[in-house]
């Protein structure tokens, strides 16, 4: 190509700009791109919107703007005194709202349980936060001195405080009280599942297998009546276990194998050479487990601990079938109370619940998955 | 350090007591008097309770006469069965909830799963919000709700919402059209038998063909040819043997057509939008799992995005999904049993609640309750795995 002289081309003036590309920024270029950027795209976007439409209008409307925000009795929420379409009956949700959090405990010493609740929320709050200080002192207080102090507050009987039947129990109460007691029973009894199942005594680990895939392969509604109608079969006619007792058992049992299998998750992901390291230094099995393997592997799975925690949570609703009220089976009962039978009662009850369901459950699994990407930083 | 070193051979003998395999031997051993002296235990008082209590022991209820109604049953029941049919009774309304509600929510699943990827910024929301908002209700709240306040709410039989005439929604349940098969329909019924085998072996033999010549062949025009318009030749041919008979309203309630209850609808709708929303996190996480190298490799390769889908993403995203989804499917099932909630009649209810009420033998009842969901989720994983086997990565 050297040497030639002839010129290809060169262009004798400046060519005119091209006119500029369809927004590309801003939100007009957003919803071009993203929702409107093919035929069937935009039929999907339209078709999602009048979904939103047909379930957030009707919703807001039933939740706020037709809503009735105070009243007495059923009166004030039918339609020919408030004079339109009615939306939820909040007086409803007020009037039952100390025998959805308290159930049946007597009135005098809601601050019995009002205590127990504080208390626990000034022990969990430090304990989910990473940066707080203290975290053994901490769990100690919260897995080992908390429900023994929960205990004696709300059952009463010593140190001068009046003795409370469990049957008057419910409510949110019996809900926190059976999803807290699962929990706090369930991590020790797992952790030492999931040692057993990894163990090499053949006898150990067998009967961990057994245990825990017996209570996995098994409904927990299953496990309730085992533990409401089998388990006093069982045990010397003297012992009278209070029936909220026995569907703690039947909680524990059941949440352990669950719990086992994800500590088991956690023991798994510890490379051989934190085991060899402390064979090494001549630590024993216990110590090798308690100083080395299970921090780590505890810390690991907390995610896994507080979804099941939320899982647990949720089936708390079980009780009702064997006829303990938890905060579902107190807001049932609620429907049945003639002085509030309004055509809008059933929703209104179904609203709140849902919402303080959705509220607990879903600020948990917030809280899982922020722990998750706080251990996840190494790797991504 | 020299000399004095005492050799291998020589090791200090350790004490009974110090020797981790004597240990071990020992612990076991402690641990299987603890567990046969508690069963003994709970022998002796379950024996004396029972007396005290005057329950029968054995199985020979099973013979006796149930003498309760069931308002769900597939095969023929009346009162004067026995306990033993009603077993079955509620095992066979147990498993046709679960299939029905498996294959449902698994489709659902897959939809939201998929929908929660797509590039619609809207419908991804939209699937997000689904996910989050059923994951966090509990399932029995949800099974009450759909059975109090959805179908509860529906009208009267006499004010029934009608869907194009054939379908009635009432508070009595959905009445939907059943099929009559009138004479010739066992043609129809051949042919469209015979279309899905000859559709079968179709594509045996033009997976051969393209990995010999490479040349493709037009399956799905030819597949929709076999299994529907052979079957509608012969239904023509033989003159519409295969009729509908419709529901219609005689008296408060509907007569004629199949009646699905409300109690199995809502616990139907219940349990596969449930399991569903679980389901579409693990699609979600499994298509996810699969690396977008494998989606470039499979564009520069020429492939449209439709078939990178189907043969190079979902193939590979299965070996992650089917471990957890098969533990969804042994979640529905289990959970199904919550149908006592609302007096569904499954194995759980009528078994577990009613027999045991009324017969109070609650060792026997919740022993073979038991034995048969554990029955039924080894059966279900045993089947996955099988699948799964089929699906895994053949490694050298």
């Amino acid at each position: 190509m050297t040497g030639t002289t002839q010129t290809a081309y060169v262009a004798p003036a400046i060519t005119a700009p091209l006119p500029p590309p369809i927004a590309v920024g801003g939100p007009v270029g957003w919803v071009r791109g993203n929702l409107l950027n093919s035929w069937s795209n935009a039929i999907v976007t339209f078709v999602s919107l009048y979904l939103i439409w047909a379930v957030a209008v009707p919703l807001i409307n039933f939740l706020i703007i037709d809503a009735v925000w105070d009243g007495a009795g059923r009166a004030d929420c039918l339609p020919e005194k408030v004079g339109h379409t009615v939306g939820a009956c909040w007086p409803f949700i007020g009037a039952k709202f100390s025998q959805l959090v308290y159930g049946f405990y007597p009135w005098n010493l809601h601050w019995r349980v009002d205590l127990t609740f504080a208390l626990g929320a000034v022990l969990l709050v430090p304990l989910m936060i990473p940066r707080a200080p203290l975290k053994m002192l901490n769990s100690i207080l919260f897995f080992g001195v908390f429900p023994i102090v929960a205990f004696f507050l709300l059952v009463g009987g010593s140190f001068g405080l009046e003795h409370v039947e469990t049957r008057s129990w419910g409510g949110l109460l019996v809900t926190l009280v059976v999803a807290v007691t699962g929990i706090v029973v369930s991590l020790p009894l797992g952790i030492l599942l999931a040692l057993g199942r990894r163990s090499h005594m053949p006898a150990v680990q067998g009967m961990c297998v057994i245990f825990i895939e017996f209570w996995r392969g098994v409904p927990l509604i299953t496990v309730l009546f085992f533990a409401t109608y089998m388990l006093p079969l069982f045990l010397p006619n003297t012992w009278t276990i209070d029936a909220l007792l026995r569907v703690l058992v039947g909680v524990a049992l059941f949440s352990a194998a669950y719990m086992a299998e994800v500590v088991r998750g956690g023991l798994q992901a510890i490379p051989r050479g934190q085991f060899e390291a402390a064979s090494a230094l001549g630590l024993g099995y216990w110590k090798t487990m308690g100083l080395i393997v299970l921090p780590q592997a505890l810390r690991l799975v907390i995610p896994g601990i507080v979804n099941n925690f939320i899982g647990l949570f949720k089936d708390t609703t079980l009780v009702l079938i064997v006829s303990i009220f938890d905060f579902l089976g107190q807001m049932r009962a609620a429907f049945a109370d003639p002085n509030w039978s309004t055509p809008v009662t059933l929703y209104t009850g179904f609203a709140f619940c849902g919402i303080v369901y959705f509220v607990f459950c879903f600020s948990m699994s917030r809280y899982s998955l922020f722990v998750e990407r706080r251990l996840n930083t190494s790797h991504r | 350090m020299t000399g004095e070193r005492e050799g291998p051979a020589a090791r200090p003998r350790l004490a009974v007591l110090y020797n981790p395999k004597l240990r071990g031997i020992f612990y076991q051993l402690v641990l299987l008097a603890i567990l046969v002296w508690l069963g003994i235990e709970f022998a002796l008082n379950a024996k004396t309770n029972l007396q005290a209590q005057k329950i029968a022991t054995g199985f020979g209820f099973l013979d006796n006469t149930a003498g309760f109604g069931v308002n769900q049953s597939l095969i023929a029941y009346q009162e004067s069965d026995t306990y033993g049919r009603v077993f079955f009774v509620g095992l066979l309304n147990t498993l046709v909830v679960s299939a029905f509600g498996i294959a449902l929510a698994t489709a659902i699943g897959f939809l939201v799963g998929v929908a929660r990827l797509s590039n619609n910024w809207l419908i991804a929301r939209l699937a997000g919000v689904y996910v989050e908002v059923i994951r966090n209700l509990p399932l029995l709240f949800q099974i009450l709700f759909w059975y109090l306040a959805v179908l509860g709410a529906l009208p009267a039989p006499r004010n029934a919402i009608s869907v194009l005439d054939g379908v009635f929604l009432s508070n009595r349940g959905i009445a939907v059209p059943r099929p009559l098969f009138g004479e010739g329909s066992g043609l129809v019924l051949a042919a469209f038998a015979i279309g899905i085998v000859v559709t079968l072996m179709l594509r045996f033999w033009a997976q051969a063909r393209q990995e010999k010549t490479g040349q493709q062949f037009p399956l799905g025009r030819a597949a929709a040819g076999l299994i529907l318009g052979l079957p509608l030749l012969v239904m023509i041919a033989a003159g519409f043997p295969i009729g509908f008979e419709l529901p219609q309203l005689r008296g408060f309630n509907f007569v004629g057509g199949v009646t699905m209850i409300p109690e199995f609808t809502a616990l139907l709708i219940a349990l596969s939008t449930y399991t569903a929303a679980f389901i579409a996190e693990i699609v979600r996480s499994g298509i996810q799992a699969v690396s977008r190298g494998q989606t470039e490799a499979a564009y520069s390769l020429g492939l449209k995005p439709g078939r990178t889908m189907s043969m190079v993403v979902i193939p590979q995203a299965m070996r992650v999904i089917i471990p957890p989804l098969t533990s969804q499917y042994l979640n529905l099932t289990k959970n199904s049993s919550l149908a006592v909630g609302i007096g569904y009649p499954d194995l759980f209810a009528v078994f577990a609640g009613t027999t045991l009420n009324q017969t109070g033998q609650a060792i026997e009842i919740l022993a073979v309750t038991m034995a048969v969901y554990l029955v039924i989720s080894l059966i279900t994983s045993a089947l996955m795995n099988w699948y799964n086997s089929r699906l895994q990565l053949v490694e050298r």
